[in-house]
């Protein structure tokens, strides 16, 4: 069974967000997987143990190497980046695009990845991929089988959960809940070294810059206002629950 | 007229989703500063019953397909019949909520169409001829605006629970327009569970309670959601709530949770670290309760309990009730 597993590098969840010359800037942040992805590389490899499979790492993006060596360190066989100047001001399409292209191309039962990244938390790419590669998409998997050509989902709905099974090959996402991902071991970390990541431009996937462009402009990007703090009461639990109740009526009128 | 804002009618069993009224009273607005007609699509099964009656909330026509095929929901099934309908119809624009069915329904259309989505939008508005939204990056750190110039149709899923929803006008009946189900479905929905809850759902409750470490404990939880059911209250909870298994992860608010944007946002014994408030600053009021007065939380709320939540739940209820009664 050979399965694929998507990933993104994005900023670690402490991170704070500066902006320069228009841009997110990147320097000084520490740079990890998405943790979603993290769950979907955990399945991946619980599922290529029990089936003798094999693990292959698929990312977009440039400096992604450091990252791609983690999920080999926590056990994945390979990696495979498309790397291209053109994706530089990639939107969703570009990036669902350039891996279509680039896993139409391989061998695959199963396509894995986080449901989002947390990042933008846009939840497309994977949803997109498995339009450009014409297979079935599963999204939101809290629990996932495989087994007789099939891929069985619970899947969270909103409200509840649904169970829906499809023929593979299929994309699945992950959520919160499927797994606890394992963290890489020494011996891991130390065999990642000698694994193969496999670099790719766009004109090697039968691509060119014009196929991947964006199709969403980014007009601006802002820091939020800070929310100023508001009163904080320190009387005791009588009076003050007292006083925001009647705060909540009169001044926020929420109530 | 030009081609048509299209707003996509989200039901479960018939009933409309609320998000579903927020993006037609949006796109409402938009359609006529643009000078188009506003479109609901509508499927399921059992649904055309419903359908004239969006034109209370602003439809001009519904395209509705109701059919068997289509009585759950299903990636394949859906996405080919909206997508054909897209084609032979050729929108502008697309709306759908960033609900779980909006967004795989969505993005799945997106590529199908070739053009662009913007996702968890929380302002929409009409720009020199263009949609331009805006929408949260790293989980509302930062926020990006941003538009689909040329690609049409401009899809976008706009968060529940941010956009206003007009007064409906009784009576006012929708142009029904019947639409063929197309494709093959290759999603076999074996079983579906609906959680048995009273309570309102996360990310379209008006008013959500919710809990940190400070509850200590499962067995607390209950105060909480005593006191949710007082005000009709969804009940959330913090990331440390759910890994330490006091709570289902579907309750969990943050950046590794849902985000949600009620009125009234009372966090009961939260510290409030930056990955929970991603998931709830665009809360429109926000009461924080915490013995420590250092917490984080106070920097961000409007109002303040410094005190113990075990004392504090309790008389807040009380006097919230009073004001309801």
């Amino acid at each position: 069974m050979k399965i694929l597993v998507l990933v993104k590098q994005v900023f670690d969840t402490e991170a704070a967000i500066k902006i320069a010359n228009g841009k997110i800037n990147s320097d000084g942040i520490t740079q990890i997987i998405n943790p979603y992805d993290e769950f979907a590389i955990e399945e991946a490899l619980k599922i290529a143990e029990a089936n003798k499979g094999e693990v292959t790492i698929v990312s977009v993006g440039s400096n992604v190497d450091q990252t791609v060596r983690q999920a080999l360190a926590m056990g994945a066989n390979s990696g495979y980046v498309v790397e291209d100047a053109a994706l530089a001001d990639a939107d969703e399409y570009s990036v669902a695009t350039a891996l279509g292209k680039a896993i139409g191309g391989m061998q695959y039962d199963l396509v894995l990845a986080g449901w989002r990244a947390i990042d933008d938390g846009s939840a497309q790419v994977a949803s997109r991929v498995a339009q450009a590669l014409n297979i079935p998409l599963v999204n939101l998997a809290i629990k996932l089988e495989v087994a007789g050509g099939k891929a069985t989902a619970t899947t969270e709905i909103d409200g509840g959960t649904a169970i829906i099974e499809v023929p593979l090959p299929a994309v699945v996402t992950c959520q919160k809940g499927l797994n606890e991902p394992r963290y890489p071991s020494m011996k891991g970390i130390m065999q990642a070294k000698k694994k193969k990541i496999e670099k790719v431009g766009l004109d090697a996937i039968g691509l060119d810059a014009a196929a991947v462009a964006a199709k969403v402009k980014t007009l601006n990007i802002y820091l939020p206002e800070a929310r100023a703090a508001g009163k904080v009461i320190t009387d005791e639990p009588a009076v003050a629950a007292s006083q925001v109740a009647k705060l909540l009526r009169e001044e926020a009128k929420v109530i | 007229m030009a081609k048509g804002i299209w707003v996509f009618a989200e039901q479960r069993d018939g009933k409309i989703k609320k998000v579903t009224y927020e993006l037609l009273s949006a796109g409402r607005g938009l359609a006529d500063s643009l000078g188009e007609e506003l479109c609901a699509v509508l499927f399921g099964k059992d649904v055309a019953g419903i359908a004239a009656a969006l034109g209370e909330y602003g439809a001009d026509k519904v395209y509705v397909a109701d059919n068997d095929k289509l009585a759950e929901y299903t990636n394949d099934g859906y996405v080919s019949t909206l997508a054909d309908l897209a084609k032979a119809n050729e929108p502008s624009a697309i709306f759908f909520g960033y609900t779980a069915v909006g967004r795989d329904l969505g993005a799945s259309l997106a590529q199908r169409l070739a053009t662009g989505m913007v996702s968890d939008c929380v302002t929409v508005k009409a720009e020199g001829g263009q949609l331009v939204f805006d929408r949260p990056l790293y989980a509302g750190k930062a926020f990006v605006t941003a538009s689909c110039p040329e690609a049409r149709p401009a899809i976008a899923a706009m968060r529940p629970n941010v956009l206003a929803i007009n007064e409906p006008q009784a009576g006012k009946q929708a142009e029904v327009i019947n639409v063929e189900v197309t494709g093959d479905i290759r999603q076999i929905v074996k079983e579906v569970a609906m959680a048995i809850s009273s309570r309102p759902e996360l990310t379209e409750a008006s008013i959500v309670i919710s809990a940190g470490r400070g509850v200590k404990g499962p067995e607390n939880m209950k105060l909480l959601e005593d006191f949710a059911d007082a005000l009709g209250a969804a009940v959330g909870c913090s990331r440390a709530v759910v890994d330490a298994g006091w709570y289902p992860q579907a309750q969990q608010v943050g950046q590794t949770g849902k985000t949600v944007s009620p009125n009234l946002y009372i966090a009961c014994g939260i510290s409030g670290a930056i990955q929970h408030l991603a998931g709830m600053s665009s809360s429109k009021c926000i009461v924080a309760i915490n013995k420590d007065p250092e917490a984080n939380i106070f920097k961000m709320a409007d109002y303040g309990i410094v005190g113990d939540l075990f004392e504090v739940v309790p008389l807040l209820k009380e006097e919230l009730q009073k004001i309801l009664a």
